[in-house]
């Protein structure tokens, strides 16, 4: 999933300060899994705003609201009718669902609450680790499930570099060293061919902004 | 011939290289590099001149490699993947190549977290594997890593670092062979204490038919201290220091510990000269240029021959 942290309430304080009509939109689906942006963060930080600007005499009417997936039309729709008479709509989704919904709402300011941080996995609760990098073409298959381009802290593709350090990763000893997981699991395996070879640059895919169409699917015109 | 630099005929012609190195000034004065071109001028081979090395910002190791040539030293000029993209790369190659210099080292570069701007985006955009492989192309093929033709390829004498020692250790021979299979000349090993895994790695990349295909140098750095020496232990990361090193520096007289130091590092050499497979050193003095030319002397590698 998307992982995201909510921003600090003074820097959020800060975007808002013009506004005193503002509608929170919170998001049901990655960063509500992340405990950031969903329903009941949404709420804590209306009150958090409603709170701080009554005790700076600059009040806010701030209202809350959650809908399933900011990346999603079919969910926006249901704001349509809700945006009227908001000065600025303050979004607690990642990027991608800030940057849809003002791309729909275009007269309103939309800002962020939150900053979208990685791709990563859920370790416990309120923990999560980065585990991918959406660089377009996954060498998973050959690294033993372990990603080089995110666990690797210069993205080596023919690891480990020379700062390896007994199992942890030259830039600190609780960071484990990637190539020496890939090592492990693939000697393991039986699989040590995998990274025998010398792998050739990379073609970077992730430089511009990237679009899918399914097969079968098109683009609308 | 791939090159034709002075490290590379030393090489070609059997006999035993040593190389030294030197570090670029936090600044722009050209005369810190010559005094310190000054030591190390007629005792070694060649000079790695260093790139923004421990990620801190120092003059530009290709500028600083045109002022070495213009003291009378032979560059090895070092290039982390760290700090540029495969276009900067390519044309500072094309560049150096262009002001005479002849040998490059292809490195991945200490992470900047460790240097003087942690805020630093690192590049890595590709690493020290591909990066001899684009250097190896550019100059064999004379194409650029896009595929186009270089109107003049830059012949350069190609070389990387490789550390014998850290875990996994079994992998370590590997690694080599594939910088060999990438298209690597020469290799300049990590700094060298423990010599009894050093020469299991050797033997292993004897037994691989590795050393044939490839001039491998041995790293030395002469302890200075007992505190230099704890600080290499514990602190700097790939680095195999065994007690016995530590042992025997405190065990030298007052006032001798630098010396004994560097006892030890002549007899490391002397017995790298013996080992099957073992083309030459490579002497680390890092901002202990001034002492290159006695431990060079102590070392019985001089006169440095004529090729
Ligand atoms: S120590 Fe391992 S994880 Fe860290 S940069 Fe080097 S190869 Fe990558």
């Amino acid at each position: 999933m998307i992982v995201a942290k909510r921003k600090p309430i003074d820097e959020i304080k800060d975007l808002l300060k013009d506004y005193k009509k503002v509608l929170n939109v919170g998001c049901g689906t990655c960063v509500a899994v992340c405990l950031t942006g969903g329903e009941k963060e949404v709420d804590v930080l209306c009150a958090e705003l409603d709170m701080a600007r009554k005790m700076d005499d600059n009040p806010v009417d701030i209202e809350g609201t959650t809908i399933e997936r900011q990346c999603d039309r079919e969910y926006l729709e249901a704001l349509d009718s809700k945006v009227e008479g908001y000065e600025a709509i303050l979004s607690m989704a990642c990027g991608a669902g800030i940057q849809f919904l003002a791309e729909r709402y275009p007269e309103i300011p939309v800002l962020p609450a939150v900053d979208t941080t990685f791709i990563g996995v859920n370790q416990g609760v309120g923990w999560y680790e980065e585990r991918c990098r959406s660089c377009s073409s996954c060498v998973l298959g050959m690294t033993g499930g372990v990603c080089p381009v995110t666990m690797c802290a210069k993205g080596l593709y023919n690891g480990p570099c020379g700062g390896t350090n007994d199992g942890s990763c030259e830039i600190k000893k609780e960071q484990p060293c990637a190539w020496y997981m890939i090592y492990e699991r693939l000697e393991k395996q039986g699989r040590l061919d995998c990274i025998i070879n010398f792998k050739p640059a990379q073609n970077w895919e992730n430089q511009v902004p990237r679009t899918l169409i399914q097969p079968g699917y098109e683009k609308p015109e | 011939m791939k090159a034709g630099s002075n490290l590379e005929k030393i090489l070609e012609a059997g006999h035993f290289a040593f190389t030294g190195e030197l570090g670029p000034p936090r600044g722009s004065n050209a005369d810190e590099v010559r005094e310190k071109a000054e030591f190390l001028k007629g005792n070694v081979d060649s000079v790695n001149i260093t790139d923004n090395q421990t990620a801190m910002v120092r003059m530009s190791s290709w500028a600083a490699s045109i002022i070495a040539i213009q003291a009378g030293l032979e560059p090895n000029y070092q290039m982390v993947c760290r700090d540029r993209n495969r276009l900067a790369m390519q044309s500072d190659i094309l560049g150096a190549y262009a002001l005479g210099v002849r040998n490059m080292l292809c490195l991945s570069g200490d992470h900047q977290q460790f240097g003087d701007h942690p805020q630093a985006l690192g590049v890595f955009d590709i690493d020290s594997m591909q990066l001899i492989n684009m250097a190896k192309t550019m100059r064999d093929e004379g194409k650029f890593l896009g595929g186009a033709d270089i109107e003049e390829p830059p012949k350069l004498f190609i070389g990387a670092a490789s550390n014998p020692f850290a875990e996994p250790f079994d992998w370590r021979v590997h690694r080599l062979a594939k910088k060999i299979s990438a298209g690597v000349d020469f290799i300049q090993t990590q700094c060298i204490y423990n010599m009894e895994k050093f020469r299991e790695f050797v033997k292993r990349a004897n037994d691989m038919g590795l050393l044939e295909k490839v001039y491998l140098l041995a790293g030395v750095t002469p302890m200075k201290s007992v505190g230099m020496a704890k600080y290499m232990k514990s602190k700097v990361p790939g680095m195999d220091v065994p007690d016995e090193i530590i042992k025997r520096l405190q065990g030298a007289e007052k006032g001798k510990v630098a010396d004994e130091g560097i006892k030890i590092a002549c007899e490391q050499i002397e017995e790298f000269k013996e080992l099957k497979g073992i083309a030459g050193v490579h002497l680390m003095a890092i901002e202990w240029e001034h002492m290159v030319p006695e431990i060079a002397e102590r070392a019985g590698v001089l006169p440095r021959p004529e090729v």
